[in-house]
């Protein structure tokens, strides 16, 4: 692939308005007559929600309206938000309702919306809105849930199992039965909450002239919350229109359609007034989805060469109160665990509990990390028992690039075979380890320990579908102005999409990507889209733009070359004009050419083209495009205090052809540090009535700047062959080996005490307590 | 409404006097009633430092005060740092080219904040940088653009760049 496919430089499209303070975010928009929302939320895990008084609230200066769901379910067609994906492995239908009926199942549930003049007496108001709970009993751990006689996180539910299916290949019992050494691990992993700098909002406008219902939202997924309303509210799809200002952050919890989006769109309409609702912080951590406890029970089998010969095992899955995506979560992590390497045999069981916590739903890298933990831990245990290098064990057992593509005995959740279309592996894992210093850090290890200095390093492999597809919608126009307009049913999250879709645009149509405008996020601006998420947009966006381009310009160069009685392959477009090679006095404007067939009325158009100067394509791609890589992390660990600090991190990648390393180094960078969050700092904390215990960023640790370590990128290109583009998604791979490798280091630099590590994060008193409970071999 | 006193405050430049209820914050007041909305609301605890503005050429967290208490003072917002509406300050158009923000909403603040340090430290160390940005929260960046900018900012403004008010401050 020579040809250029991407117009990029060292800048950004989205940069000067974000830099000015000019952007527009959902809390900047404002319009005339506009109220202010404020949800009363439940305080308790689980409560059977008796009369609410609304009076004392309702009669409050300011206040326009109290509403319940008595009061809403008149103007609601369907009782629930149904969004999760399909699914045959549910055994309860768990879907929620836009507000509580008689009964709460998580703290931070809305029951009832507030809705005044300003904010401010709206949330006077939430305080004298009465509720009478009668408190239920509550579950939190998500072991507990599936125990025999636990409570049940909904009133009248025959158990708290969501969801239960088998993953698997080969012949497993006979893999271990023959095995030389088999050894099995108890691993428990959290991931917390996204934590989008920006929370989430809505602000819902009704115009009465053309019965238009405009929902500004900070989604990741425009067309599906549309799709969800339009049916909820039983309006004409010509009649709502959902659209995205700038989005301060999504990582995943914005992809999921909220019963705030619903109340807010309702209420406009009843109110007759634009109403708004901004998220503060404490509402996202109790009432924005996040991903929690996964508890893995597993084995491997190798044999004497530590060769793996199988894995087998179960997971249970914290899926807290209701299902606001679906199944696929555990159901990526089962499925990754095993691609990176030749794994004979393979058998899963996955289940998922109900808990009385705010629903689970996809964070940056959704499943992988601790797909990839679980994997990394087992081949680090490999390697102890074994007495082998741990770079070794995985040289012996990662997928060669010379099986490329190689096909993996599973299918993806659309029934898609998974085919890890192109990489090498070892190549990446070796160029990680080279740089990182790997084969002489014993020697370093062991002089720092002789100063008291406990230092350790640590390696993960990690393998991420990305691009999910079936399509993204692009359509490409050039205007009457000769301006490049490129439209996306895509949704810039500050990933850079705009950039990317302009450069890709602007390399088939005249190269100055000033005179591209982007518009994602719109469902009134095209009429399909699947928005952001599963690190997709470049695969799948990119795609369709990169083809859609081609058309316009071969169209333009057609149309060009019959205003200037010229061959089309004797031109070309140089920014905004189509001239005739090495004949630049010979030319003819964009705009004009555009002009040319927006028609007029009895001419016919030159060429017997077909009319305006646009393309729109969906290319569909089923298959997903696997990134690899390799992280390798140094840290040093206190054993007085068991802080950690990581002194240096290596990321070998390979997302495919790169089209700009700016935004690719990015991405890996600040999914690197989410990694290192996830590996030590972030724990959304419940009690055991599942009373969330962290609901502020003091409370719950965010990685800073001072914790972050000096970080090498490596860059492999191996084109996916699934795209034209030859690209991989890269927006979740930093986030999936961190935690992996940095507790491989942690557990490395505490070798002299026989610790052993099943678990993430990891805090300092913990590893404290792991330190005392000195050279056993106890785990935490 | 309730109760409301008179202020008198200059924001980027310009003297505004105002109403505002006395339980307004200050972040409040210059998003809703002021419509300066480049000053972002990331967690209303003072946690992320998201909402930082300069009070009298101060770094301050603009939802911990309320809008009375800037009473007679000088307040520079994101949308004062620029010199002008063709060209940014040299730490804008740092972070620009070191790719210091991604989806940008935490930006406001961190411009804000590192205004007041380059001013009080023009020839800072990595490390200095980075504790310096520690009261600010990013989740997409991972910081090293951030860090890299405005080292790279410090550079700038050491050559040179002249008729910058590194107080923020400027007239408009």
């Amino acid at each position: 692939m020579s040809e250029k496919i991407a117009t990029t430089g060292a800048k950004r499209l989205e940069d000067p308005a974000l830099l000015r303070g000019e952007a527009r975010f959902i809390d900047d928009i404002a319009v005339p007559g506009m109220l202010h929302a404020a949800f009363v939320r439940s305080p308790h895990g689980h409560a059977a929600i008796g009369a609410i008084d609304k009076t004392a609230a309702a009669a409050l200066a300011g206040v326009r309206a109290v509403f319940t769901l008595d009061d809403l379910m008149p103007h609601f067609k369907t009782e629930r938000l149904v969004v999760g994906l399909p699914s045959p492995s549910y055994k309860q239908d768990r879907s929620r309702p836009a507000l509580c009926g008689d009964e709460t199942v998580h703290v931070g549930e809305p029951i009832a919306v507030v809705i005044a003049e300003s904010r401010y007496i709206a949330e006077d108001a939430m305080a004298l809105v009465g509720v009478d709970y009668d408190v239920l009993p509550a579950i939190s751990d998500c072991r507990d849930a599936l125990a025999d006689g636990a409570p049940t996180a909904h009133r009248g539910a025959p158990d708290n199992l969501l969801a239960e299916f088998d993953m698997g290949y080969g012949d497993v019992d006979a893999a271990f039965a023959g095995a030389a050494h088999v050894f099995a691990e108890s691993i428990w992993q959290h991931r917390g909450g996204s934590h989008s700098i920006e929370c989430r909002g809505s602000v819902a406008i009704h115009d009465p002239m053309n019965d238009l219902l405009t929902l500004w939202s900070s989604t990741q997924m425009p067309h599906s919350t549309m799709r969800t309303l339009v049916e909820m509210l039983g309006r004409d799809e010509s009649r709502m229109r959902v659209v995205t200002p700038e989005i301060g952050g999504g990582f995943g919890p914005k992809l999921v359609v909220y019963p705030e989006d619903a109340v807010v769109s309702v209420a406009a309409l009843l109110l007759g007034r634009p109403v708004k609702w901004i998220e503060d912080r404490r509402e996202h951590f109790i009432a924005t989805t996040q991903e929690r406890d996964q508890y893995w029970e597993v084995e491997i089998a190798v044999d004497g060469e530590a060769r793996i010969l199988g894995v087998r095992g179960s997971i249970i899955h914290d899926h807290g109160a209701y299902t606001a995506r679906g199944v696929n979560i555990p159901q990526n992590s089962a499925e990754s665990l095993t691609l990176l390497y030749e794994v004979p045999a393979f058998e899963m069981n996955i289940r998922l509990a109900l808990t009385n916590k705010v629903p689970v739903t996809p964070v940056r890298g959704a499943g992988h990390p601790q797909a990839t933990f679980t994997m990394e831990r087992l081949l680090d245990r490999v390697a102890r028992e074994l007495g082998l290098d741990r770079a070794e064990v995985r040289r012996r057992n990662l997928i060669g690039p010379e099986k490329m593509p190689y096909e993996k005995p599973l299918k993806a959740r659309g029934g898609a075979p998974i085919l890890l279309d192109s990489g090498d592996y070892p190549k990446c894992q070796q160029s990680a380890i080279e740089k990182a210093g790997w084969d002489d850090f014993p020697a370093r290890q062991r002089a720092e320990r002789t100063q008291g200095r406990y230092i350790g390093i640590g390696l993960a492999n990690f393998v991420k579908g990305t691009g999910r597809g079936p399509f993204e919608a692009v359509t490409v126009r050039v205007g009457p102005s000769g301006k490049i307009h490129v439209i996306s049913g895509a949704t810039a999250i500050g990933q850079g999409t705009k950039t990317m879709l302009a450069g890709i645009v602007a390399a088939q149509l005249g190269g100055d990507i000033d005179n591209v405008t982007v518009t994602t996020g719109d469902t009134g601006a095209i009429a399909l889209g699947l928005g952001t998420s599963n690190s997709r947009l470049t695969v799948t966006a990119g795609s369709s733009a990169h083809i859609a381009a081609k058309k316009v310009r071969d169209k333009a160069l057609d149309v060009a070359a019959h205003l200037l009685e010229s061959s089309s392959h004797d031109l070309e477009i140089v920014g905004r004009e189509v001239r005739v090679k090495g004949v630049p006095d010979m030319k003819v404007g964009l705009g004009q050419v555009a002009h040319a067939v927006a028609g007029s009325p009895g001419y016919a158009l030159p060429g017997g083209v077909e009319p305006g100067m646009e393309a729109t394509e969906h290319l569909v791609i089923d298959k997903t495009a696997y990134a690899n890589g390799t992280a390798v992390a140094e840290v040093e660990v206190d054993i007085e205090t068991g802080g950690v600090r990581i002194l240096n991190y290596v990321l070998a990648h390979d997302c495919g052809r790169v089209l700009d390393p700016m935004i690719v180094d990015g991405q890996l960078i600040g999914g690197t540090a989410h990694g290192i969050g996830n590996a030590l700092y972030e724990w959304m904390m419940f009690d055991d009535g599942a009373q969330p215990l962290t609901t502020n960023l003091a409370d719950y640790l965010l990685v800073t700047a001072p914790e972050m370590p000096p970080i090498d990128l490596i860059r492999h290109e191996s084109p996916s062959p699934l795209n034209p583009l030859g690209v991989k998604g890269v927006g979740e791979c930093g986030v999936v080996p961190a935690p992996a490798a940095i507790i491989s280091a942690i557990e490395d630099a505490l070798s002299p005490f026989g610790v052993h590590i099943s678990r993430a994060p990891i805090t300092p008193p913990q590893i404290v307590a792991l330190i005392a409970a000195g050279g056993d071999g106890k785990t935490v | 409404m309730g109760e409301t006193r008179k202020l008198s405050v200059t924001v980027n430049g310009t003297p505004y006097e105002e109403v505002v209820e006395v339980r307004l914050t200050l972040a409040d007041f210059l998003r809703q009633q002021l419509a300066l909305t480049g000053t972002h609301l990331g967690c209303e605890h003072g946690v992320c430092g998201a909402c930082t503005v300069l009070v009298d050429g101060r770094s301050a967290r603009s939802c911990l005060m309320l809008a009375v208490q800037v009473n007679g003072r000088e307040i520079t917002t994101i949308e004062g740092i620029a010199p002008s509406d063709e060209e940014l300050h040299p730490l804008q158009q740092a972070f620009a080219d070191n790719h210091g923000l991604q989806c940008g909403f935490c930006t406001p603040g961190m411009l804000t904040t590192m205004v007041e340090f380059l001013r009080d430290n023009p020839a800072p160390s990595e490390r200095q940088v980075q504790e310096a940005l520690s009261g600010n929260l990013c989740r997409c960046t991972g910081y090293q653009g951030v860090v890299a900018a405005v080292l790279d900012a410090a550079k700038r403004l050491g050559d040179g760049a002249k008729g910058v008010a590194m107080d923020g401050g400027k007239a408009r």
